[in-house]
């Protein structure tokens, strides 16, 4: 078990392990997910069924929970609990523009877990050697990368653009409105994002997304350097995610810890 | 999980038995979510945490305790309420509850 959940991992393929945490037999398993047949058991065909079930609903959802049923998978009883733990695979950061800010922002998303990748349509710019740390750097116009790329992301995802320079920006942040993402920030000044807004309505962008663009991008911590700036985007992005204003925590009450999900 | 891999199969390569500590379940305010995984060898050695450093020295102690008895699996929890609070307990104030098991028993 140990080795299949090992190998599932390191090929980010999305799994869920589910382990008895209360009742008997404590520490049995189930590996499950959507590209694999179960493996493992619980110790009863229908639990294995039930938790199967759940666990891939948990796994669809990122989340992680112990959750209760009867011996044979029963709703409503609490004979045995179950830990379902989601492995779900990174997300994506997808940065428009290869510029120094580019370098910064991927060391600090790789820090958080991202899968981070560069795009810019300049071959002279967009090379691995400029940016070690990013998982894939591509030669394509923005917009044309996301038309393929765009499907596959999620509220867990982010897309920053960071060109600022609108002959690409416009493209890439209209193409970006139709994916499911998370996040969308676009970096430049209050002028060059009040020109950018002028121009996304004129390529049709309506309020409902001009309101999802975070631009001006990042938290206003009075970042300059690159490297500041990268943290002043992470942090609007957990901010974001969170549902959180983002003031420090001194000046504030209640839990420190976003609800557990 | 995924940053402890390399050190639990160095470990396993180099004949040591090894031991997975995940917290399950927390109440209160804890530093690490469910699925945190630390995990120690049969030497002792560790990798990754299940806590702000609070509660992982006790957590080698059992683990090695799960390693050197019949390893069986072990819930453990750790809280500010616990008698042992002052020993090892979490100073934020929350509860923690760990299930450490043998790798052997995956």
């Amino acid at each position: 078990m140990y080795e299949a959940l090992r190998d599932a991992l390191r090929a980010e393929e999305p799994v869920a392990l589910a382990t008895i945490v209360g009742g008997e037999p404590l520490g049995a398993k189930l590996l499950v997910g959507p590209q694999r047949a179960p493996l493992g058991t619980l110790g009863h065909p229908e639990l294995d069924r039930v938790v199967g079930r759940d666990a891939l609903g948990e796994l669809e959802a990122g989340l992680s929970s112990t959750r209760h049923y009867g011996p044979q998978g029963q709703a409503r009883q609490d004979d045995v609990s179950v830990f379902i733990e989601s492995f779900a695979p990174p997300p994506q950061m997808i940065i428009f523009g290869a510029v120094d800010f580019t370098a910064a922002l991927t060391r600090v998303a790789k820090v958080l877990g991202y899968r981070v990748t560069v795009c810019d349509a300049r071959p002279v710019f967009a090379t691995a050697a400029r940016f070690p740390m990013a998982d894939e750097v591509v030669v394509d116009w923005p917009n044309r990368f996301l038309a393929g790329a765009g499907p596959a992301l999620g509220a867990r995802d982010a897309v920053c653009v960071l060109t600022h320079d609108h002959k690409f920006d416009v493209p890439a942040i209209v193409e970006a409105l139709k994916t499911r993402v998370g996040y969308l920030g676009a970096m430049g000044s209050r002028r060059t994002h009040a020109e950018r807004v002028v121009r996304l309505r004129e390529a049709g962008v309506d309020d409902a997304g001009l309101s999802r663009i975070m631009g001006p991008i990042g938290l206003d911590i009075g970042a300059r350097t690159p490297e500041e700036t990268a943290v002043s985007i992470c942090a609007e992005i957990i901010a974001l995610r969170t549902g959180r204003r983002a003031p420090s925590l001194r000046s504030t009450e209640g839990p420190i810890h976003a609800g557990s999900r | 999980m995924k940053e402890v891999l390399r050190d639990i199969d160095g470990w396993r390569r180099a004949g040591k038995r090894v031991a997975i500590a995940r917290v399950i379940g927390i109440e209160g305010s804890g530093p690490r979510d469910p699925g945190a995984t630390m995990a120690v060898s049969s030497d002792g050695e560790v990798a990754g945490s299940v806590s702000g450093g609070c509660v992982e020295g006790a957590v080698v102690t059992e683990a090695l305790e799960v390693l050197n008895g019949d390893g069986s699996p072990r819930l453990v929890t750790f809280g500010y309420s616990d008698d042992e609070a002052f020993a090892v307990g979490l100073t934020c104030g929350g509860t923690v509850h760990l299930l450490i098991e043998s790798v052997d028993r995956w």
